[in-house]
């Protein structure tokens, strides 16, 4: 098994030289210890009892009612360690980390989800860990800085930029570059230079692998349709990738922010152009000389300028569809979610469900979807209290 | 043999004098004072950065450079054009981000910079692995593809790398990102010579080099001496263009003094 460099034209290696032995590196002790039984099975067994695997698939009956349209079941990576799908990938890099013998871990942040998960799994494997946060998503995740900081991790401000998970990764990536010999990347999406983009999909797949026996067991047949939020990626991939040998419909979400036609979005796929961004070609949003523009989105999490490279691949070739939703359907579907369901989402995934809410005249009654529920919404309540004036 | 080698090999001092600044900073006009001061003070070679918004192999200096002149509106055609004025009078490479020639259109571009001049290109996000598309381009177009090793390039990849190289290639002193740095790698005298067993081509080295002394110690193993963070923080903090321009034509005519043959 060799791992692509390239989904299509896109992905590819454009860093600089200094990190390119080191991604050799990385895709060699992957392609060995992904065939190892043993490295599997102790993945296997933290997923399990660490992570708290498998998550459930729910059927979300009082929101099926509501809606009148098909039935919606909701993989419940909320329930997961740590509140989202993040950590399914940290814990399957700590162990590479490990197995590389690396001495210090780094990552990069935007909603904070991705830099807990590192952190809590360098705190299991006991490596010190230092976590890149964008200033604007530091004031915006405060709860998740304090649980960096308690689980022992480092948080570095970055002020430069936009101040958000772009500049954060830029600065994760400079660290690197830097201290590239004892240090390990862990990126937090299906982003950045190969081979990461397909190492990440890998770890997050367990998502998808899951939903697959759960629907056949739940409805006895197949989905119609897989939907989960896009920013890098990650969530959206790890669900799809399960289903690639199916004709299961999918559908990735991206945040239309204040509107496309303002141009204060997320919506690297929809409106962006090709072009290189940390590491890989992929749509991203830039001006006509190639600037990197500034994301906008509710979600921290989706405020993003690119998008994983195997998405727009999967754009290209049409095998998924790509949509977006705003800051204010999304935050009107954390609502509903909350009140039909007993469910507080995450604002990402709030985008999954909003998507639904707004097009379920797209399905059949007799349809049965699954919706990403990536992650739960504790972090964002502050950030919805002032959006929706509750706290007056 | 590509003018840049020439250079290289007829030269009689000791390394090339190598100077970096981003391109339209702090302005298009004051870069132009900077770009004298680097003629006036014995400099062979320009290099000049095209500002890009997300400079990710550079360090604070360079980047807040690169964030200045974006603000002052300067565009990719702006520092072409900057390279026109001054190809005349030195030869001029760009250094450039992968991006903003993918965006400019690759050819287009090339086109371009062969159009002002310029004799060489560095983007310092295509390794070689990734560069065959755009080193074929400016080969067509006779304008060098100038690649990066670093210390951490294996022996393999500087071997590969070196097979690709034309006019010079750029090593980088450190792991690491653009910067002044206070010694230089005792790593160096090594990393150098492993490049230098692979290729005939001119070595040049830059990230950290920032003093008389380091570019002595720089020009007892390579053919040329770049020098950008320091420059650009001579200019930040002299705050006065007039200041900025003698304090850094007198700094690169210490430097060159220690070049000499
Ligand atoms: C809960 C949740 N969902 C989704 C995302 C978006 O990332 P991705 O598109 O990689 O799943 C994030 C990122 O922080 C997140 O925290």
């Amino acid at each position: 098994m060799s791992i692509p460099a390239r989904f299509g034209p896109y992905g590819g290696r454009y860093v600089p030289e200094t990190v390119i032995p080191a991604l050799d590196q990385l895709a060699a002790a992957y392609e060995r210890m992904s065939a190892d039984p043993g490295f599997n099975a102790q993945l296997d067994g933290l997923l399990k009892d660490f992570v708290g695997r498998p998550t459930p698939l729910y059927l979300a009956e009082r929101l099926t009612e509501k809606l009148g349209g098909p039935r919606i079941y909701l993989k419940r990576e909320d329930l997961c360690h740590t509140g989202a799908h993040k950590i399914n990938n940290t814990v399957g890099q700590l162990l590479l980390a490990v197995e590389m013998g690396k001495k210090r871990i780094i990552a990069e942040t935007g909603a904070g989800q991705h830099g807990v998960a590192t952190a809590t799994a360098a705190a299991l494997f006991g490596l010190p860990c230092a976590i890149y946060m964008g200033e604007k998503d530091i004031a915006r995740q405060e709860l998740n800085v304090v649980r960096m900081k308690l689980l022992g991790a480092e948080v570095i401000p970055v002020s430069s930029g936009s101040r958000t998970l772009k500049d954060a990764m830029n600065e994760a990536i400079r660290d690197w570059v830097t201290n590239v010999g004892e240090t390990y990347y862990v990126i937090g999406s299906v982003a950045g230079p190969a081979p990461y983009p397909a190492i990440v999909r890998d770890f997050q797949s367990v998502i998808g692998r899951e939903a697959r026996e759960q629907i056949l067991q739940q409805e006895g047949r197949l989905p119609n349709e897989l939907i989960a939020c896009v920013g890098g990626g990650s969530n959206a991939m790890g669900l799809f990738a399960a289903f690639m040998d199916t004709g299961v419909g999918m559908t990735g979400v991206e945040a239309a922010g204040e509107g496309l036609e303002t141009g204060r979005h997320g919506a690297s796929i929809e409106r962006g152009a090709r072009g290189v961004l940390h590491g890989s070609l992929s749509y991203i949003l830039q001006d006509a000389y190639g600037q990197i523009l500034e994301a906008h989105s509710i979600s921290a999490g989706l405020d993003y300028p690119g998008v994983g490279p195997e998405h727009s691949y999967l754009h290209d070739e049409g095998r998924v569809r790509y949509d977006s939703v705003t800051d204010a359907e999304a935050l009107a579907a954390f609502t509903l979610l909350s009140e039909t369901e007993g469910i507080i989402p995450a604002l990402e995934s709030s985008h999954a469900i909003a998507y639904v809410v707004k097009h379920t005249g797209r399905f059949s009654p007799g349809d049965a979807i699954i919706v990403n529920l990536s992650g739960r919404g504790d972090k964002d309540v502050h950030q919805a209290a002032r959006a929706l004036g509750l706290l007056e | 043999m590509s003018r840049l080698e020439e250079l290289f090999r007829s030269r009689k001092k000791k390394a090339l004098l190598m100077p970096y600044i981003t391109g339209g900073y702090p302005t298009i006009h004051e870069c132009r004072h900077v770009l004298d001061a680097f003629v006036a003070g014995g400099a062979d070679m320009i290099e000049l950065g095209v500002p890009f918004s997300d400079p990710l192999a550079d360090g604070p200096v360079v980047q807040a450079s690169a964030q200045r002149a974006l603000d002052e509106g300067v565009t990719p055609d702006d520092v072409l054009a900057l390279a026109g004025e001054f190809s005349g009078r030195l030869p001029v490479v760009l250094l450039v981000y992968f991006n903003c020639v993918y965006a400019y259109g690759q050819e287009r571009f090339v086109d371009a910079a062969a159009q002002a001049g310029v004799s060489g290109l560095i983007v310092p996000d295509l390794p070689v692995d990734e560069a065959g598309e755009f080193a074929g381009i400016c080969r067509a177009r006779g304008v060098d593809p100038i690649l990066l090793v670093a210390p951490t390039s294996t022996d393999e990849r500087i071997s590969m790398i070196a097979a690709q190289a034309s006019g010079f290639i750029y090593c980088v002193s450190v792991a690491g990102v653009t910067g002044a740095r206070t010694s230089l790698s005792e790593q160096l005298p090594d990393f150098l010579a492993r490049v230098r067993a692979k290729t005939d081509v001119p070595l040049a080295v830059g990230f950290g080099v920032s003093t008389p002394d380091h570019a002595a110690a720089v020009a007892e193993y390579a053919d040329g001496v770049i020098i950008g963070s320091r420059l650009i923080s001579m200019v930040a903090e002299a705050g006065d263009i007039d200041i900025a321009v003698r304090a850094v034509t007198s700094f690169l005519s210490l430097i060159n003094e220690v070049l000499e043959p």
